[in-house]
């Protein structure tokens, strides 16, 4: 029975030895790295490393959400924005980095270390049990406590975070739209020196700029439209 | 480190997936509910139970592993007979080992790494859509218990509290194995591949998630042998797909068919565009490694699916006889043929309509059957409130879809720009 006891307290820390590993390696991969998909990866690793820390603590659902929400997408979607941008070449990063930036950040390394160490000696804050808060050690499973919090005692800033996020779509989509209004506004400008036609870049919405073919004339076709066939 | 770390983090998902969650937590943290775990660790976790997880571990993987060769035979057979022909038949009792000697081949092939590979990576990508698959099929409950002596244990590798989410998990995670693999080839088209994958992906990904929750709503449980108990007793009428008015079955059928980029979805490999998309540079056992992941999701999907819609193996006695794994492999079997079906029949989506399909219709028809089935969970009137509120917003959504479209129009007719 001893030899049992003993087997689940080193099986307890070898969990939570293996996602702290995870953490700290996968942060340092994405800070060191040169490659920008590895750092994502190396993002990935960190965020199983923090699944894996949640489950030991008895949070099964946030530890779910932690990898459907944070790896299964937002991760994905960087990889995405890194391929769509073509910035994944070891050289598109220069590694000299803002080096007067350094001693802020190590300042700043110190500061946390510091209050890790005084919170670890706060009595009543790190108790060493599972569940920090006493919510989580009632009976009923995690995800039934949280949709009773949230739907009752938390729902007026849980519908204004809804809100918020609608919020941010609406004006992510303004931002980016391109409209017939906008195509107006910024009529293709000439370069008085080479003749050719400005970079879109400084035009506004580079989609609804037309490409130019090697003759110079704008070609209209090569703007895509919704509602064309494609 | 990286590379090696990562596929660590995921062996761990899987080993807790299959041993530490199900495992010493009895009684489960959900015990105060209808839900009792596996009666294998009321024994505690001795020797003989820890033999007993390993041998599960291996017997599921050898059945996955079974049912990718009998899959892939069966496609081509079926598909074969829908196109009047006989199909492979040489290898074995009318060809039926031919995917065992293809594996066989593929596996003493030499492996190819193109000059501009991220080797690591390149490396890595097959494992990434292989592991996330076989974790998924963790969680499914085959039906019944075996007993060994004074040991009962479910057939059913793991019931962790978080049940269906491991799928949602698996289904999110397997994305990487083909971005990454298109990605890491250091070539055009699997990196187009990739591109189109990881979009397809993430936006079939909120209906599957939508309808997994009205089955979630609808069994009030997350575990999946809670979710087939719920399903249990009268044949056909108690099972998910009838209770929650069909729609969301199909939805979430249609939504797993994006995700594993199978026909009429699979844009990601597109052989006529993109010349085989994703794997294309793959050559040997990384190439054998996708095919099986791809057929393997196909088999275990099919059986989350019966497990989620079709009462997993809930089903009528046979000779008095309770024969749950046997009506679990016929609905499992089924589906698999209707999959084939679909292959043979229909045409592949432009990446246009695969959007539009996505975006404005599976995605407000799943939110809509979830909040009539959560209404009609309380009472007739709400989902009655329900079911008008979602016919309006249909209608609004509907009739925005048209005026964004009208003025578009409008706008290509506008900007005339002009080309000196």
């Amino acid at each position: 029975m001893l030899a049992a006891t003993q087997l689940a307290i080193a099986s307890a820390w070898a969990v939570y030895a293996a996602g702290a590993l995870l953490v700290i390696g996968g942060a340092a991969g994405v800070v060191l790295g040169r490659n920008p998909v590895h750092c994502a990866l190396s993002l990935v690793t960190t965020i199983f490393g923090i699944a894996l820390l949640f489950i030991d603590q008895g949070a099964d659902f946030l530890a779910a959400v932690q990898i459907i929400v944070y790896a299964g997408a937002i991760v994905i979607l960087f990889l995405f924005v890194i391929m769509l941008l073509g910035v994944d070449r070891k050289e598109a990063r220069s590694h000299e980095g803002p080096r007067s930036l350094l001693p802020v950040g190590v300042v700043a390394g110190i500061v946390v270390v510091v209050e890790l160490l005084v919170l670890v000696r706060v009595h009543y804050w790190a108790t060493g049990s599972k569940a920090v808060t006493e919510a989580a050690n009632g009976p009923g499973e995690n995800i039934q406590k949280l949709g009773q919090s949230i739907f009752t005692g938390y729902l007026l800033p849980f519908e204004a975070t809804s809100a918020l996020l609608v919020i941010a779509v609406v004006a992510a989509v303004v931002l980016v739209r391109r409209s017939a209004q906008g195509a107006e506004a910024h009529p293709q400008r000439r370069s008085a020196v080479t003749g050719r036609l400005t970079p879109p870049a400084a035009q506004g919405p580079a989609m609804a700029v037309p490409a130019v073919v090697p003759a110079g004339a704008a070609t209209e076709h090569a703007v895509e439209r919704d509602g064309e066939a494609r | 480190m990286t590379s090696s770390s990562l596929l660590g983090s995921v062996l761990t998902g899987a080993r807790l997936a299959a041993v530490h969650m199900g495992g010493p937590g009895v009684p489960t943290p959900g015990a105060s509910g209808p839900y009792t775990g596996d009666p294998i660790f009321n024994h505690g976790m001795d020797l003989v139970v820890w033999a007993f997880v390993v041998v599960k571990v291996v017997v599921a993987f050898v059945i996955v592993m079974v049912s990718v060769l009998f899959m892939v035979m069966f496609e081509r057979k079926v598909v074969a007979a829908l196109g009047n022909r006989p199909g492979p038949n040489r290898a074995g009792p009318d060809g039926w080992l031919q995917s065992l000697a293809d594996g066989i081949k593929l596996f003493f092939k030499e492996t190819l790494v193109p000059e501009h590979a991220d080797r690591l990576v390149y490396r890595l990508a097959p494992y990434l859509s292989l592991v996330p698959v076989f974790v998924a099929f963790s969680i499914v409950p085959v039906g019944g218990t075996i007993s060994i002596g004074s040991y009962t244990t479910r057939l059913q590798l793991a019931d962790p509290p978080w049940g269906i989410l491991v799928m949602l998990m698996a289904s999110g995670i397997s994305v990487y194995g083909v971005m990454l693999a298109g990605w890491s080839s250091g070539s055009k088209y699997p990196l187009i591949g990739a591109v189109r994958a990881s979009a397809q992906m993430i936006s079939y990904e909120a209906a599957l998630g939508l309808t997994v929750a009205t089955v979630v709503v609808l069994s009030g449980s997350l575990h999946t042998s809670a979710i087939v108990a719920a399903q249990h007793g009268g044949f056909l009428y108690h099972w998910n797909i009838f209770r929650a008015f069909g729609a969301p079955a199909a939805i979430f059928f249609i939504a797993i068919t994006a995700e594993m980029t199978r026909p009429p979805f699979d844009l990601v490999e597109a052989e006529e565009e993109l010349a085989g998309g994703f794997n294309l540079e793959y050559s040997s056992i990384g190439f054998a490694l996708f095919y099986l992941a791809e057929y393997a999701a196909l088999v275990i999907n099919s059986a989350i699916f019966t497990t989620l819609f079709l009462g997993g193996p809930d089903g009528p006695r046979i000779a008095g006889a309770s024969v749950g794994p046997l009506w679990f492999v016929i609905k499992v079997l089924v589906l698999l043929y209707v999959y084939v079906w679909i292959r043979a029949t229909l045409p592949r989506l432009r990446y246009d309509q695969l959007m539009d399909l996505g975006w404005k219709r599976l995605i407000p028809g799943s939110l809509a059957m979830l909040l009539i089935v959560v209404g009609a969970r309380i009472n007739w009137r709400w989902g009655l409130a329900a079911l008008s509120g979602s016919l309006f917003a249909f209608i609004l959504l509907t009739r925005a879809i048209e005026v964004s479209q009208g003025r578009h129009d409008e706008g290509a007719q506008l900007s005339e720009l002009e080309a000196p």
